[in-house]
Order: C-alpha cells, then structure tokens, then sequence
C-alpha cells in the first residue's frame, strides 16, 4: 500500500519541518518517512554497491537534519532530499576514488552514446496488473539496473524512477540537457531488452507463454 | 504524404517521443512507422513499461530493515548533543 499524508488528518510538511526546527526532534522521521525510498534510490544509482548506498543515504539524512533551517522551499522538499543523497553519494564515490565509475561525467565515450540497436524484438504489450507483486519481477528490475553503468544508471533513476524533469537531472549531476537524453534513452533500450522477454513470460503473459507471444 | 523513417531513426529518438520532446514532423513519421513495423512498435511498448513499472514506487526492494538505519548516524549524533548538554 501506497503511504502518503492524507489530507485533514496528517499533518504537512511545512508544519512537520516548523515542528523540527522548533526542536521537536521526533517528528523528523514523519518527515522523511514517505522519501525513504527516493534518498536511498538517488544514493544506489550512484554507488550501486546497498551497503555504500545506505551508508551514503544515513548521511544523507544527518544532513537533511542538520541543514533543515537551510530549506527555503524553492524546491520540493523531495527534490532537495534528492539533491543531497546524490551529493553525498558522489561524494562517497570521488572519495574512494573508484575512478572508472566516474571518469569525466559528461564526456561522451564512444562505445557508450553510439547508437544502441535492440537485441531483440520480445513483445511486450502490457503490464498484468499486480505484476509488481512478483517478487521475480522487483528482483529481475533490481538485476537489470544494476547491469546499467553508472552514469546511465544515474539519469534513468533520477528521471524515470525519482521523477525528476530532464532539466533537474542534468542540474543535479552537471551534465548537459543533451547528455541526459542520450543516456536517458540507452538506459531505457537496455532496461526492455533485460525485461521485454520476461522470465519465461511468467509477468508478460501470466502463463509461461513467452515464444508464442512473440510474432516471429 | 509523410516522409518515411528508417528503424534506425526510430530507435534513436523513442525516448525522446516517450518525453514528448519531439516536432510534430517527426511524431507523425513515427506514428507512421509504428502502424508498419511490429519490430519497432514492441521496443516502444517495452521501453513505455519499463518507464511505467520503475516509475511505481517499491518498483525496487529497499534492504530489509533499511527503514530504521537510515536515522543510525542522526540517532547516534543527537544523543552526543544530547549528553554534552548534560555535561554543561
């Protein structure tokens, strides 16, 4: 089940952050409660390693606490939350100088912005509903992300997972507009190519029909 | 009379036609192209799913009990605070 403020009844977020920075210490976790995911996505993106993207997103969070008078409200809160789990991911990143995930940011690489030819033409109409449920999917989502690079990886999470516009995610990561769309779109190439053939066609078609649902 | 477009073409702009961030020309080539080619219409259902499914949120596990380390540091700070004022 989806958890966000329902209206009349919880309270928002102005006044939850009102309440913190009046130092009621407690009511940050309400506070954060609903982005946890978002900080914790923006921070794997980056580092793809889980225990370097939570150690990334528990600063993340000290921040987000320590910088809450900072917050002026000229983003979403979300976005501002985003923003500093990323920051603190490349951070951690520069800092253990694993120099190929980041060489050079927005220098596009031959073999990597050349244009991506699809491996296959799986057909894959729609989405069951409830597929998400499967854990066979969330793990096969999981895999197919952590197969992108790095810095396709980035753009599709702070895009099509977080949301953000292609303007935001080419601020957040110093890139230009340009560079976000052609990463944006091998990341999405890459990602059908993992899923359209589904596993044995279990979540395209419920049953294990994979070759018939393939014209071809 | 629309221009025809090559797979090729289409390929390198779908995610742009996902965006919406294509002229009206070129939309209307690829609509044109995806009437005729199942190749190219099932990487644009595909792509368009993707963006759909990891766009819901829990599309991906956090790890398990993630919730409550993520206020480790923050836990651990504060209640420093909270004993050097103790302290003073």
């Amino acid at each position: 089940m989806l958890t966000g403020p329902i209206t009349g009844v919880a309270p928002s977020e102005a006044e939850l952050i009102q309440r913190v920075l009046g130092g009621e210490e407690e009511a940050f976790r309400e506070l954060v409660r609903p982005y946890e995911y978002a900080v914790f996505m923006a921070a794997q993106a980056i580092l793809k390693n889980e225990a370097d993207a939570e150690d990334a997103a528990q600063d993340a969070v000290l921040k987000v606490f320590t910088n809450l008078a900072k917050f002026r409200g000229e983003s979403k809160f979300s976005t501002w939350l985003i923003r500093i789990a990323t920051n603190e991911a490349l951070m951690k990143l520069r800092k253990e100088r694993h120099q190929r995930l980041h060489d050079s940011l927005d220098e596009p690489r031959k073999d990597e912005e050349g244009d991506y030819t699809p491996r296959d033409f799986a057909d894959w109409r729609e989405i069951p509903s409830g597929a998400l449920q499967k854990k066979e999917l969330r793990q096969a989502l999981s895999r197919a992300l952590a197969a992108l690079t790095p810095k396709h990886r980035e753009v599709f999470v702070l895009r099509d997972v977080q949301h953000l516009t292609i303007a935001e995610t080419a601020q957040l990561l110093g890139i230009r507009e340009s560079a976000v769309k052609t990463r944006l779109l091998r990341a999405r190439l890459q990602m059908r190519d993992a899923l359209a053939p589904g596993i044995d066609g279990s979540w395209s078609t419920g049953r294990s029909e994979y070759k018939q649902v393939r014209p071809w | 009379m629309v221009v025809e477009i090559s797979c090729e073409e289409v390929w390198r702009e779908i995610s742009n036609y996902l965006e919406g961030e294509i002229s009206a020309e070129l939309h209307a080539r690829m609509e044109d192209h995806f009437k005729g080619c199942k190749h190219c219409s099932a990487v644009l259902d595909g792509s368009r799913n993707v963006v759909r499914l990891v766009g819901e949120a829990g599309a991906f596990e956090l790890p398990a009990g993630l919730s409550d380390r993520l206020y480790q540091k923050l836990d651990r700070k504060l209640l420093e605070r909270r004993e050097s004022q103790k302290e003073e």
